[in-house]
């Protein structure tokens, strides 16, 4: 593990620029439980302060200082991220090793569903659902419905890795030696899915902030609830372009485009690892 | 043909799935939340001045009647299939007493032509390039562009529109920043309002494409990078046909019917991109309509959006699934 994890950054670049990012974004996170400030403090500091050496970030209109702030802010941004993940990871997992395994009625039914959740449009739906849940929205609950929503596409590709692995003579080895279904998922199958579901993990995280942001910039999302969407939200209610107070929005725009970068690298770089012939090709065989 | 219309039957049912599984979710996620939208309604309506106790009685009484919330759950399950089966979502609270068809009739077109001129134009580019790019791969200028559209592909909609906004609207106004065209010109098939229309879609049109393409870019290039090294294809240099034969007969075309169902795929994500856009650039179209509904409180607009939606983006997966054998033979035989 650290050895792999030693080779990618010296060799590929797209990992270490990876790492150094979403480093930085995960320090900045981890920076908000030393905050000298409260994060739904309001009118703490200056009014509209500049950058400068007092409020690195300056401040809001709201009298906040944006650093800190903005700390809060990408903590609760990651840990939606993070608990989409995870939620999603299960929900593909099963569905998509039992579908690849079980083959047959099961693995049409089981990929019927999932193609319908691919097409469907999530966005209005979770519009619909800030619109009935109004002040009763937690973040909680729209991490579970953005992980009931995006588990899909994961579960195609554990899926189709899944079905490959059902021919396989260890497969049948486990059938004679009585292990049963779950069994010979999760003891059998499930290490050989792991490498690609790291890396669509990363992803799937990309696409659930995405959403969040995007979202929370509506102001469809718990406002009072500090996030990186929600401070571009209450930028835009106070103006903050027009008014001249850039920092407001640029900080939180640069960071979460770091985030996005940083992640979508880590991404990229870990498929090119363990697809084989990618690989292959980055240690010199001949490319045309 | 026997084969083509299992086919059919096939695509006909998944399409059946998704309508049913789209409708079902609107229906929990508004019946099955602890939220009133009616006591959500009345408390708006009522919340400036006095209103006498009969009044809020028979208006809740109305509105009831009026969102086809009465009855014992199954007759408004069945009610609520029958409203949509006919596109009848009530009347508008906002725009009161417009029909909520109206609106997401005259909303439509903007939609759909954006984002149909979008994701056809993000498609056929990115792949173009994508597959050149997997072919000549040590072009220095398509690798310079490979890298371009890398750095734009992970960046949110939102904030590659904010972006374009400023730099075209602002710091170098030579764009339109806002509208679907201009304010007071008359709609109609004329040339000025076609090019006023074509003037305001700039801007959303390029922040769609800039995003968009990076993602069809990748993925063809390194499906031709791997067609790249199958046997026929050297065979076929071997045997001397030209690279241009190669490439487009031999490879892209083998390489994009995967991009196909990408593309079938792409329409249902599309949407959020179009809220977005619209949102952005104050594009007269669905996603502003459903922003709109939200804000102003009108549970009509807003379930009959979302459903439209649903049932659009449907439609559009299973017409490309159709035209899909014309492109890749295989499916019908399988």
């Amino acid at each position: 593990m650290f050895v792999v994890i030693r080779d990618l950054l010296r060799h590929n670049g797209d990992f270490l620029a990876g790492i150094v990012l979403t480093g930085f974004v995960v320090a900045m996170a981890l920076l908000s439980f030393v905050s000298p400030y409260h994060p739904l403090d309001q009118f703490v500091a200056p009014l509209d302060v500049p950058p400068s050496a007092g409020h690195w970030f300056g401040t809001t209109s709201r009298g906040q200082d944006l650093f800190w702030l903005l700390a809060y802010s990408i903590r609760n941004t990651l840990a939606f991220g993070i608990l989409v993940a995870i939620i999603s990871r299960v929900l593909s997992l099963s569905i998509g090793l039992l579908a690849g395994y079980r083959g047959g009625w099961t693995d049409r039914i089981l990929m019927s569903i999932n193609d319908t959740f691919i097409v469907i449009p999530l966005f209005p739906i979770l519009v619909l659902f800030y619109f009935v849940m109004r002040d009763n929205m937690s973040w909680v609950l729209l991490a579970v419905l953005t992980a009931f929503l995006g588990w899909s596409y994961d579960a195609r590709l554990i899926r189709s890795v899944a079905l490959s692995l059902r021919n396989r003579e260890f497969t049948q080895t486990a059938v004679f030696a009585g292990m049963n279904t779950r069994e010979i998922l999760a003891r059998e199958h499930l290490p050989f899915v792991l490498p690609i579901v790291f890396s669509t993990t990363l992803n799937n995280m990309n696409w659930s902030i995405g959403l969040e942001v995007t979202l929370a910039v509506l102001g469809f999302t718990d406002i009072n609830r500090p996030s990186v969407g929600g401070l571009i939200y209450w930028a835009n209610q106070h103006s903050a372009v027009v008014a001249g107070i850039w920092w407001w929005i640029a900080f939180p725009v640069g960071l979460v485009v770091m985030l996005f970068i940083g992640l979508y690298l880590l991404a990229v770089s870990m498929n090119e690892y363990i697809d084989p012939r990618s690989r292959l090709d980055r240690m010199g065989g001949q490319g045309r | 043909m026997r084969v083509y219309a299992r086919y059919f039957v096939n695509r006909f049912l998944q399409f059946l799935l998704v309508v049913f599984i789209g409708v079902n979710l609107a229906y929990l996620i508004t019946h099955a939340t602890p939220i009133d939208p009616i006591e959500h309604t009345v408390s708006v309506a009522t919340a400036f001045g006095h209103t006498a106790p009969e009044a809020v009685a028979a208006m809740r009484e109305s509105l009831r009647e009026l969102y086809g919330l009465t009855g014992t759950p199954f007759e408004q399950y069945v009610n609520f299939w029958r409203r949509v089966l006919v596109a009848d979502f009530g009347p508008s609270l906002s725009a009161f007493p417009t029909p909520v068809s109206t609106l997401i009739g005259r909303a439509t077109p903007w939609t759909v032509g954006l984002l149909g001129v979008a994701t056809v134009l993000t498609w056929c580019i990115g792949n173009l390039l994508g597959g050149l790019a997997g072919y000549y791969r040590r072009n220095r200028l398509l690798k310079a562009f490979g890298i371009f559209a890398m750095a734009l592909h992970p960046m949110p909609y939102y904030i590659a529109a904010i972006l374009l906004l400023i730099v075209f609207g602002f710091v170098w106004p030579i764009f339109p920043i806002t509208g679907g065209s201009q304010m007071n010109l008359a709609q109609g098939w004329t040339v000025d309002f076609a090019l006023s229309v074509a003037r305001h879609s700039v801007l959303p049109l390029l922040s769609l494409v800039l995003v968009g393409l990076g993602g069809w870019f990748v993925g063809m290039r390194s499906l031709v990078s791997n067609i790249v090294t199958e046997d026929y294809v050297v065979y076929a240099e071997l045997a001397g046909v030209s690279r241009r034969r190669i490439l487009t007969s031999y490879i892209m075309r083998n390489a994009v019917a995967p991009q196909v169902t990408g593309l079938a795929i792409s329409l249902g994500h599309v949407f959020s991109g179009a809220l977005i856009t619209e949102r952005v650039f104050g594009y007269p179209g669905i996603g502003s309509l459903l922003v709109d509904g939200v804000n102003a409180g009108d549970y009509s607009l807003v379930l009959g959006v979302t459903t439209v939606s649903i049932l659009g983006v449907s439609i559009a997966v299973f017409v490309i699934d159709l035209l899909y054998p014309l492109i890749d033979p295989r499916v019908t035989v399988s």
